[in-house]
């Protein structure tokens, strides 16, 4: 039974993980040193080896993570992806949001005001 | 017999691991979040395990899609790390407790929890940053029982399932003979979510009632599936199954040593919470 989307919030389910399997197994290929190697010498022929996609190998070249997840990535291994460029979570986060780095860091500090009524043992209506 | 001594629950955040190669330690935005385990520590000091059970996620080292275990329990003698594809810092392999390993997988299996058996098992950073907390200054002087919990790939096992599946453990390290202490350590979460137009959404609201239910009303938690998890903590906030697990290994009424929620880590509203039977 499906369940009622949750706005904004992909969920990696068993139809993601069949259609994202030749993405995701890439990007787990990247645990190793050699493979990351590999992908930045040849990154098509890295991903053509994988049998990917043509949309999920557009989606490689655009580090588009929007257009990554919508392939079929999950986020647990495009974080493999997202670390050869040494980009973070609050850098993938802005460009999935369309807002600055500074923007995206300030949103989350903000939830700062919080944290007292949560070490007080109280449940701070948010 | 064995006895559970108490549990750790803390978040795992890669980044953490970074700051703590960095020495950030001292730093303004980090400072707040290490000087929550200067207490967390100094309770161990008193309270010091023999093995330490980490119930947590992998992060797709040992694990891929190509077989994905709802619950899997390591039995080795050592488990190694990796640096996981960006190049986070490693550790001298883990030392494991085989005897234990399969005394909790005799009695799950018999309680009907029927789990992946790894002989030879990857721990990623969700087992050693927790290790690198509690014990900063080296190698942990304890052996390690590492339980895998899927919350990687949906459908992901409902929050009544885990606090059976961690009380079923509770009781087979109950029964079993050797006199060791025993730490829970459960790791990740708490609200998080890294991708999609929700991505840095986090819910201090939900994480409250998380951390006030799992002292002694756990149960509370079960009345949420899997997919209302989601959407009250975040994609990755359902880690918070791993901290569920973790509460049903501690059996019977608990007391809140100590916690310390902290925002922002990364994109995690971060937590640590100490909990031991009364």
């Amino acid at each position: 039974m499906a369940e009622k989307p949750i706005p904004g919030t992909p969920v990696f389910t068993g139809e993601s993980a069949k259609k994202g399997y030749a993405l995701n197994k890439m990007c787990y290929s990247l645990n190793e040193a050699k493979n990351r190697e590999a992908f930045l010498a040849n990154e098509d022929a890295y991903c053509d080896s994988f049998g990917m996609t043509e949309e999920q190998k557009a989606a490689i070249r655009a580090r588009s993570v929007e257009a990554l997840i919508a392939a079929g990535g999950n986020a647990y291994y495009l974080a493999k992806f997202a670390g050869i460029f040494h980009l973070n979570m609050q850098d993938i986060g802005a460009q999935q949001t369309g807002v600055s780095v500074d923007e995206f860091k300030a949103k989350l500090k903000a939830y700062a005001r919080f944290n007292d009524d949560v070490n007080a043992g109280k449940v701070p209506h948010v | 017999m064995s006895k559970v001594i108490g549990s750790v629950s803390t978040s795992h955040v890669p980044a953490i691991g970074n700051a703590i190669a960095k020495r950030l330690q001292q730093d303004p935005y980090w400072k707040p979040f290490f000087d929550g385990f200067i207490p967390v520590r100094e309770w161990l000091a008193r309270n010091t395990p023999d093995v330490v059970v980490v119930v947590y996620n992998d992060h797709g080292l040992n694990f891929f899609l190509d077989k994905m275990p709802t619950f899997a329990i390591g039995a080795a003698a050592s488990y190694g790390s990796e640096d996981e594809g960006w190049g986070i810092p490693t550790v001298p392999p883990l030392a494991g407790d085989v005897d234990l390993s399969w005394a909790i997988i005799e009695g799950v299996v018999k309680d009907e929890f029927d789990v992946t058996t790894c002989q030879e098992m990857l721990v990623d950073h969700a087992v050693t940053i927790p290790l690198q907390l509690l014990w900063p200054a080296g190698p942990p002087p304890v052996r390690i029982v590492p339980i895998a919990v899927n919350t990687v790939q949906h459908p992901l096992p409902s929050a009544a399932r885990c606090l059976k599946f961690g009380q079923s453990i509770g009781r087979a390290i109950a029964a079993y003979g050797p006199a060791l202490k025993i730490l829970v350590l459960s790791t990740g979460g708490l609200s998080h979510q890294l991708e999609g137009g929700r991505a840095g959404f986090i819910n201090p609201e939900f994480d409250a009632l998380c951390l006030n239910a799992l002292i002694n009303d756990p149960e509370k938690l079960t009345g949420y599936t899997t997919h209302q998890i989601v959407e009250l903590a975040g994609s990755q906030g359902s880690e918070v199954l791993n901290w569920i697990v973790g509460r049903g290994i501690v059996q019977g009424e608990t007391r809140e040593v100590l916690r310390n929620y902290h925002i922002p880590i990364s994109n995690t509203a971060s937590a640590v919470q100490v909990l031991e039977p009364v």
